[in-house]
């Protein structure tokens, strides 16, 4: 078992390795990252909004009858919904949400690839594959992810002023209050934890599918190794 | 040229190739045939580089893939040219981006030099008016063409075709045959096609080998084919109930 983890990290620094060398053609890596950046960037907006803005309505209507009747003045629940939503859930949520659906897109991509011999035929080309399919990739997750997140913040926000002011519950000038007590650091820590999340899952969906055994059985399993990692 | 030197492949136990010695002529249609598990996509992969040999050595001219370093091993890369059974052609892309990936990955040729060459490619495939189309739009015989022209849009010196007759009718398996082996003698490149169709064996089998539980069991031309008294190529060939009965008829 311990030789096997030995094995695989092994496996793993040298994949580092090839993904990182200099590319055959920047312009290719360039459009593939592009390609890419729309994938995941356009692609993820729905599933993330939808998210987000059940998020910010679900926090700011449990709050508001939590502390009904007690002495916190109203406005804290925009306080509470910004922090909730701009460290904790608009970060975490949302990257839990993207690796599972990004990654296994990523993991299947790779996988039918490698089944329909795409590889192996880019690999007589001469193309390092390595680094051709999954760094665009990795590129375009670091961008757009932490671009993502703070949209998700965004979206959680609005939608906790949505359920909560329109109704009724407190007015629109206390939770812009609440909401405006702000600090600089919260965004990036946010964008910061959005990145560091959002590497490592990639990183194994990616590695699953380039490198899993042919067969639609294998390319699921590898799919389904890599979520639980 | 192309030379097999001793190739031994072993995957755990089990051995797969047995000292194989094969020469690959230049302007030659050369077969590796035999039955299936046999070991010829094995030797296929190991002579393209995709396998590593247990032991051997597979010489391009006077370059063994091998032991090659780096930068030779590119440099040789660019020279080959494969067609896969499966055509392994990308179906999120056109035809025309297809044929191009190869020319906009290593050369630094305008959009309109690649176009043309694109469009040469396609002319000597005969399939002139489908760039805009995808993969999925056009016929297995029609992807099999694409997939030659796309090996064939960086004027290899070494083309493989692994199995291109795999589920095509007769007709077109011969169009087929026929145009890789006109590409092989225009271009004088080492063509290697894997294959167990006895239609292409007798169309343009010029320098076969039989592959026999992972060894070399025979090796000829189509001419000694019908010939030749070897008992494991008499089996391979014959072991159709069709030819057979035509065989007693004539008899």
């Amino acid at each position: 078992m311990n030789l096997q983890l030995f094995y695989h990290f092994g496996n793993y620094i040298l994949w580092l390795g090839q993904i990182f060398k200099k590319p055959e053609n920047h312009g290719m890596y360039y459009k593939e990252t592009i390609r890419q950046m729309y994938d995941i960037g356009i692609g993820s907006l729905p599933i993330v909004f939808l998210i987000s803005i059940f998020i910010g309505a679900v926090t700011a209507v449990q709050f508001y009858y939590q502390m009904a009747g007690t002495l916190i003045p109203p406005y804290y629940i925009g306080y509470i919904v910004r922090d909730m939503t701009i460290i904790e859930l608009a970060p975490t949520i949302t990257c839990l949400v993207l690796a599972g659906k990004v990654g296994s897109n990523m993991a299947a991509e790779l996988g039918g690839m490698r089944q329909k011999e795409h590889i192996d035929a880019m690999e007589i080309m001469g193309v390092n594959t390595s680094a051709y399919l999954v760094l665009p990739k990795i590129i375009a997750s670091l961008l757009m992810v932490p671009i993502l997140v703070c949209a998700a913040a965004l979206i959680g926000i609005l939608g906790s002023y949505i359920a909560s002011v329109p109704v009724g519950l407190f007015t629109s000038a206390e939770f812009i209050k609440g909401v405006r007590s702000f600090c600089a650091l919260q965004c990036i820590y946010d964008v910061g934890q959005s990145s560091h999340l959002r590497i490592y899952p990639h990183k194994c969906f990616m590695l699953s599918g380039l490198f899993c055994k042919r067969g639609k059985y294998r390319v699921g399993r590898g799919q389904h190794k890599s979520s639980s990692v | 040229m192309i030379r097999a030197e001793n190739i031994f492949k072993n995957f755990g136990d089990q051995v797969v190739l047995n000292g194989i010695d094969f020469l690959f002529e230049a302007g030659k249609t050369n077969l590796v045939i035999g039955k299936s598990g046999s070991g010829k996509t094995v030797l296929l992969k190991i002579l393209v580089g995709l396998f590593k040999p247990t032991s051997g050595s597979v010489w391009y001219d006077d370059i063994d893939l091998v032991t090659a370093n780096k930068t030779s091993l590119r440099k040789l890369r660019m020279q080959v040219g494969m067609l896969f059974q499966g055509n392994a052609l990308f179906d999120s892309m056109t035809i025309e981006e297809n044929i191009r990936f190869p020319l906009d990955m290593f050369t630094h040729m305008t959009l309109k030099e690649k176009t043309d060459q694109v469009n040469f490619c396609l002319e000597r495939v005969s399939l002139s008016g489908v760039n805009k189309k995808f993969p999925s739009e056009i016929s297995g015989g029609m992807q099999k063409r694409v997939g030659i022209a796309r090996a064939i849009v960086l004027n290899p010196k070494y083309l493989f075709c692994d199995e291109p007759n795999s589920g095509l009718d007769p007709q077109t398996s011969i169009t087929i045959d026929e145009l890789i082996s006109d590409i092989t003698k225009d271009n004088n490149i080492t063509t290697i096609i894997n294959t167990h169709d006895m239609n292409s064996v007798m169309e343009i089998g010029e320098n076969i080998c039989l592959l026999e539980k992972g060894k070399l069991a025979w090796k000829g031309s189509k001419d000694e084919v019908l010939q030749d008294k070897n008992e494991v190529l008499h089996d391979f060939i014959f072991a159709s109930p069709f030819l057979q009965k035509l065989i007693e008829n004539s008899k």
